[in-house]
């Protein structure tokens, strides 16, 4: 495999953009080309990540490619998830040896739509999406699963999410930050039991582009670059009544071939965006209880979907960039109650 | 245990999912432009080319297009068809004319409905302008200009448009 | 440094208005099946599975692969979801084929479907833009001024559109699995349809069709040892460009004409026209296919009309286009592309049944989206490059 390095990384969040689709990524994209030292047509590849049906547009990432630099025409590709299915893709293309470098970036504006409706039709059409279950209700019942099995409280999950905003104050482009106590937390109403607010993702506008090259290009563009050692995803069945919805077997499994074992980790960055999956992802990915878990704030506070898991991978890469921490794992999911998974093992040089 | 019943064959569910759109920057100012019966257009800075209806950025170098410059009603068909299909969407009789027409002052065509010609005689080149609806129904919405319609001036030759057809 | 890559199995659902005899999983495995077949393979063979499709309104399932995860043979292994507009049948390829090229994977299905009659693909395709005025009904709308522009340019004849019409729905009466197939179809049918958008016909649209299309594809060592002769992929392309700026042209897109110069010049073709057996390519409105005998660099600027006035394209021409019937005859949004890949690829391995063009040898399948705009290409070969 070659190696594959990320030399760049930008994001932008907030919690409601009165910007469209392009003005918001068009900053970005252009942030992490000037970083990366590329010039725009000297990036070999272009893949984005992205939902129609979140934004409420067929054919959405269309408009986005104004702001992207697709002139002279690019080489450019497009997957209707995250984008960091697109890094994926990017990173495969890599691999194949036709190109060098390439530019990844996703959006999302959640604002738009009533997400609880929109996020009902991502399940099984035939008998499941006429109940017009809201999202929040079918983590729900995760997580009340759960918390049985794994002999886990509400407390633990309050206290995920406590920590979680408490790191996001040093974080600029968290939405939800602050420091909130775990007893009042839990005095709180119930959103959909066993979870509260605060257990619940913060619904965000955002967009994130993130450049990567292959090894000696990448040593030629950043002082540290940062290597993707492994990465890998996987799907498990969607079926709520199928799987074992208190167990990821699909991050397990992605986490063993990335090869999140093999060395000490010093921190992750898991796209959790609800506070029980946090503590499901860390005992799918085997992590250490001495591991720091999203320093920046992670999903809970921040989380435009369809961008949020390249922007775990991107804080991953910026911290490590910067020289707090070695190698880290990042992680990205996808439907409901983490079916899909992407895991990523990052060092830096 | 037998089922006598005629199997399902489908299920029909309705979906409604209502989005609030933001217009942007760009859409703003083309939309306010409108109520007040003018065309703005944007271009990234002085000399460059005006994208009407303003998208944000300039496609060819992805630099932001947010000044704004009025561009003309008038302008010329750079290609057309007869629409017979309907659609719910829109209220014109059929057949009717979309044409995209390049209006003065701007780089790129302007997507419309052609009214008040006859069929046989719509052409590449013939010279239009904005029908706009009543003051009282100006608003901040497409739907202030009604269509486009004919005017008295000389055709622009093909070699002029070809470009932007 | 790429690895080569070969098609092993190939399936296809028969295309219809409403496949309302399945259900989604139900389609997918239609197709999915036929190629595992084709193959002599299992869904436990595969490695990891690509799926592509056009927007998800068209079926009102949000990121439906997700719900087939398990029907489709995926769990626990990675499953990708391509959108590039219409020409996402063929950019899916490309993932797929990328995956085997970078030595991830021995064996990948991929499968490109839409079951369109579940919602409604002509309102979806109607949905403008927010704030923007919805002009015209339909894909064909957008396209008919684009083709006017083209006759204005090339002064091809009125009736190019029909003659190609024509051959196409001539074509699909030797494909079992087309939609659309009119066995009494001559010129005058077509010349007295109903004109839909000037100077589009009735008989010169494309069908909204449900359907899937499935391929098998496998490195060079399981390729060679499979049970038929594998179609070899010899080069690949895509390229993109914006839908509307000052100066470009739509009519005969940069960005086709950039893709169609890679994949010739990774597959070291000099002269298209007479390199390349036969070519699948996406015409959704029948003059499309006289504009991209052009773009592909097949015919002069200007003169891709003559192809068809010469009988060039015909089954039996020098360079016989759209064998199967084409997007013409069968249009499930998501799986057109990957069924122009794939008829491509049955013919180099001699599976084309009534439609076979003798010793084809090397063929091309091509795909287009959006306003012109995204093109995925792909050369298949008899053999190895």
């Amino acid at each position: 495999m070659r190696d594959v390095g990320i030399v760049s990384f930008a994001q932008s969040n907030a919690l409601r953009e009165v910007r469209n689709e392009v003005e918001i990524l068009l900053p970005v994209v252009k942030e992490a080309v000037k970083q990366s030292g590329l010039a725009r047509t000297e990036i070999d590849f272009t893949c984005s990540g992205s939902s129609d049906f979140l934004q409420g547009q067929p054919f959405a990432f269309v408009m986005a490619l104004d702001g992207v630099g697709a002139w002279p025409p690019i080489k450019e590709s497009h997957v209707e998830m995250d984008g960091a299915w697109a890094l994926y893709e990017a990173w495969v293309k890599i691999q194949t040896g036709e190109v060098e470098s390439a530019l990844i970036y996703s959006f999302g504006k959640t604002s738009p739509g009533d997400l609880a409706e929109v996020l009902a039709l991502q399940l099984d059409p035939y008998c499941v999406t006429q109940l017009w279950p809201d999202a929040d209700s079918v983590a729900g019942i995760q997580a009340r699963l759960y918390l049985s099995r794994a002999r886990k409280s509400e407390r633990d999950l309050a206290e995920v999410a406590a920590r979680s905003r408490r790191d996001a104050r040093a974080n600029p482009h968290a939405v939800a930050k602050g420091d909130f106590d775990v007893e009042k937390l839990l005095a709180e109403p119930y959103r959909t039991s066993p979870l509260r607010d605060h257990d619940c993702p913060t619904n965000s506008d955002g967009a994130t582009a993130m450049v990567i090259a292959a090894g000696d290009l990448a040593r030629e563009l950043a002082k540290r670059p940062v290597w993707i050692r492994g990465i890998d995803h996987r799907i498990d069945p969607p079926a709520l009544g199928v799987r074992d919805l208190t167990r990821a077997p699909s991050a397990q499994i992605a986490a063993s071939k990335a090869g999140v074992g093999r060395d000490k980790i010093d921190f992750a960055e898991l796209d959790a965006p609800y506070s029980h999956q946090e503590l499901i992802l860390c005992e799918a990915l085997g992590l250490r209880p001495d591991v720091r878990i999203n320093p920046s704030g992670g999903s809970l506070c921040t989380r435009a979907l369809f961008s949020c898991g390249l922007n775990r991978i991107g804080d991953a890469f910026a911290r490590i960039a910067s020289g707090d921490g070695d190698r880290a794992v990042a992680h990205a999911t996808q439907g409901h109650c983490l079916q899909q998974n992407l895991v990523c093992v990052l060092e830096g040089e | 245990m037998s089922d006598d019943r005629a199997p399902i064959k489908s299920i029909t569910t309705p979906v409604r999912l209502e989005y609030d759109f933001t217009a942007g920057q760009a859409a703003t100012l083309f939309l306010r432009g409108l109520a007040q019966k003018k065309i703005i257009g944007a271009r990234t800075g002085p000399g460059q080319p005006v994208l009407v209806p303003p998208r944000g950025a300039d496609p060819r170098t992805s630099e932001l297009a947010q000044e704004a410059v009025e561009v003309s009603d008038k302008g010329t068909v750079v290609t057309y068809s007869v629409i017979r299909v309907p659609s719910e969407n829109i209220k014109f009789d059929l057949p009717y004319v979309c044409v995209n027409v390049l209006l003065d002052g701007a780089a790129i065509g302007f997507f419309h409905v052609l009214q008040n010609c006859p069929l046989d005689k719509v052409r590449i080149g013939m010279r239009v302008r904005a029908k706009w609806v009543s003051d009282d129904k100006l608003a901040p919405t497409v739907a202030s200009i009604e269509y486009f319609e004919p005017i008295d001036e000389p055709d622009v030759p093909y070699e002029q448009i070809k470009e932007n057809t | 440094m790429a690895n080569l890559c070969g098609v092993i199995g190939i399936g296809q659902t028969k295309y219809d208005a409403k496949r309302i005899d399945v259900s989604m999983p139900g389609l997918l495995r239609e197709a999915a099946l036929r190629a595992l077949e084709d193959a002599q393979l299992t869904f436990a063979d595969i490695d990891a599975v690509v799926i592509g499709k056009a927007p998800d309104m068209f079926e009102g399932v949000m990121l439906p692969e997700n719900y087939l995860a398990d029907a489709i043979g995926a769990t626990g292994k990675p499953l990708l979801r391509v959108h590039t507009a219409g020409s996402v049948g063929g950019s899916t390829a490309n993932v797929a084929i990328s995956l085997i090229q970078a030595g991830l994977h021995e064996r990948v299905l991929t499968i490109g479907w839409e079951k369109q009659s579940e919602s409604n693909a002509m309102w979806g395709l109607s949905l403008s833009p927010p704030f923007s005025v919805a002009v015209v009904a339909g894909a064909g709308g957008y396209f008919a001024p684009l083709i006017h522009a083209y006759i204005e340019r090339s002064g091809a004849p009125e009736d190019t559109g029909i003659r190609t019409a024509l051959k196409d729905r001539q074509n699909a009466l030797k494909n079992p699995y087309a939609h659309l197939q009119i066995p009494d179809i001559d010129f005058d049918k077509i010349a007295n349809s109903p004109m839909l958008w000037d100077p589009i016909r009735y008989l010169e649209s494309c069908p909204s069709s449900d359907g899937a299309c499935a391929m098998v594809l496998a490195t060079e060592k399981l390729a060679e040892r499979a049970p038929t002769p594998p179609a070899w992929v010899h080069a690949m392309a895509m390229r993109s460009e914006p839908n509307q700026f000052p100066g470009r042209d739509a009519v005969n897109p940069a960005a086709g004409r950039k893709a169609a110069a890679d994949l010739y010049k990774q597959g070291r073709i000099s002269n298209p026209r007479k390199e390349i057996d036969c070519a699948e390519i996406y015409v959704p409105f029948s003059w499309f296919e006289a504009m991209w005998m052009e773009n592909l660099g097949f015919a002069p600027e200007n003169e891709g009309w003559k192809m068809v006035y010469e009988g060039a394209t015909a089954l039996d021409g020098d360079l016989p286009v759209n064998m199967s019937g084409g997007v013409l005859s069968s249009n499930a949004i998501g799986a057109s592309g990957m069924i122009r890949y794939a008829e491509a690829a049955m013919q180099v391995r001699g599976q084309a049944g009534e439609h076979q063009v003798d010793g084809a040898r090397k063929t091309l399948g091509h795909a287009y989206g959006g306003g012109s705009q995204y093109f995925s290409m792909c050369l298949f070969g008899k053999d190895k490059p």
